[in-house]
């Protein structure tokens, strides 16, 4: 003899299952009828892109110890860190290449992050020059992009700006030996930054967001490069 | 006792007989001490690049550091080596024996398998002057004027062995803390217009090429420094 009580709990639990099912039946028609909706919306604006623009490159060469101006069309982002990233991106592919004058695995990947920030003034001992007296400092040249330097001093908006360039430690672990091949990838980044963000006068290297002594041995990653001082002044513009 | 007499006696006629001779020798103006430090990088854990017959570039260093260790000690130079063996060396313990020893010219010797010939690079650092205490890490500034002049030594001796040379400047943290004129010296392999390889590292006779113009270099570097 069942009793009475279970009866009543039996009749609620399959009226609880029934109703469920039901929820459940009128949910996936819901979701399927969406679907089906959204198929039939096809794409009526394009997506965002950013204007392609003239990108000056500083392309080092291995077998000359030299770096070539090169111009280059290339979508640039309005936000200069990201602006940054990109020409530094496009740098590090042109070095990826089979071909490459200046082979260094990694490519576009290997620029992590670039940030900018408001330059300090460094030590006259300190600072290191990376080029022989045929080089000219670029902000000096630049008329209209330049505000006067008593509104550069004033306004840290206008002022000259450090990149502090973070880089992937596969880059640095993978990148050739040597004084040489190491200085021109160091030079051609700061060159590089500094043609196309004319505010950046300094440039500092982290490897994985940390300090890292060199590459592979050789030229000084701890240092603040000044970044104009790696322009030779006849290739600056064509 | 009286041989010993008579041995006394003989010495010291001899030595009164050659007294005279060096009196009337033109009195000789001493030679100021001439020291070369030779700086053979990497070492070690550190072994540096890898060349392309599968050698580490810390001992390619070493071996051109003792070839011309040689060649200098022929000529009558006095010789600083930063290490003698297979030893790991950090940047300051470089720096520190070079400006120990208070040398005339410093030599760091490095290679490498990109670019072409000897690179020849000085410290980046802006001329300083001399003050009577220098920061560690820019104490290569009151020398820099004087290690372009001898980059320029090196380079005219190395042209005239047929090599083809580049002369940069660089930031190496071992060449940054030297007092001497320094010079970094970078060999790649030998290669000709149309890159084509013409003398591997490997190559015993570029070796002894590269060596013989940088004992040269030095040998002439201190002709410069003894005149006037």
């Amino acid at each position: 003899m069942i009793p009475r009580y279970q009866k009543i709990l039996f009749g609620l639990l399959l009226a609880a299952s029934v109703a469920m099912g039901a929820t459940l039946w009128h949910l996936r028609q819901r979701a399927h009828e969406r679907l089906i909706a959204g198929q039939d919306s096809a794409p009526t604006s394009a997506p965002d892109v950013a204007p392609a623009e003239q990108a000056t490159l500083l392309v080092a060469n291995d077998s000359n110890g030299a770096m070539l101006t090169q111009f280059l069309s290339l979508p640039l982002p309005a936000d200069p860190g990201a602006r940054a990233r990109a020409v530094l991106g496009k740098l590090l592919d042109l070095y990826a290449a089979p071909d490459a004058a200046h082979p260094v695995p990694g490519g576009a990947s290997s620029v992590t992050q670039v940030f900018l920030l408001p330059a300090t003034e460094l030590g006259a001992a300190a600072k290191p020059k990376l080029a022989d007296s045929k080089t000219v400092v670029i902000l000096s040249g630049e008329s209209s992009a330049t505000p006067p330097a008593a509104l550069s001093q004033q306004t840290p908006q206008f002022g000259p700006q450090m990149a502090v360039v973070n880089l992937s430690g596969t880059f640095a672990a993978s990148h050739p030996s040597g004084i040489e091949t190491e200085m021109l990838t160091v030079l051609s980044i700061c060159g590089t930054l500094h043609a196309n963000l004319p505010r950046v006068t300094q440039v500092r290297f982290l490897v994985d967001g940390a300090q890292r002594a060199t590459f592979a041995g050789h030229a000084d990653l701890t240092r603040t490069y000044l970044a104009a001082d790696a322009i030779p002044a006849e290739e600056i513009r064509p | 006792m009286r041989s010993t007499k008579w041995t006394l006696a003989a010495l010291l006629a001899c030595g009164m007989a050659a007294s005279p001779v060096t009196a009337q020798q033109a009195p000789s103006v001493p030679q100021a001490r001439f020291v070369v430090v030779l700086d053979a990088a990497h070492g070690g854990d550190e072994t540096g690049g890898r060349l392309a017959n599968g050698q580490f570039e810390k001992t390619f260093t070493l071996a051109l550091t003792t070839r011309l260790r040689s060649l200098l000690a022929a000529r009558g130079i006095q010789v600083v080596t930063t290490r003698e063996s297979d030893a790991a060396v950090e940047p300051e313990k470089r720096a520190e024996i070079a400006n120990h020893a208070a040398a005339q010219a410093c030599l760091s010797l490095h290679a490498s398998e990109s670019g072409t010939g000897v690179h020849l690079f000085v410290s980046s650092l802006e001329p300083a002057q001399p003050v009577r205490f220098s920061a560690w890490k820019t104490a290569q500034g009151v020398s820099v004027a004087r290690s372009l002049k001898l980059a320029g030594v090196v380079n005219s001796a190395l042209l005239q062995a047929g090599m083809s040379t580049t002369l940069a400047r660089t930031t190496l943290p071992a060449i940054d803390s030297m007092t001497c004129p320094a010079v970094a010296v970078e060999i790649a392999p030998e290669r000709s217009a149309l890159h084509e390889t013409t003398a591997e590292l490997d190559n015993k006779d570029y070796q002894a090429r590269v060596a013989t113009a940088l004992a040269a270099a030095l040998v002439e570097w201190r002709t410069e420094a003894r005149q006037p």
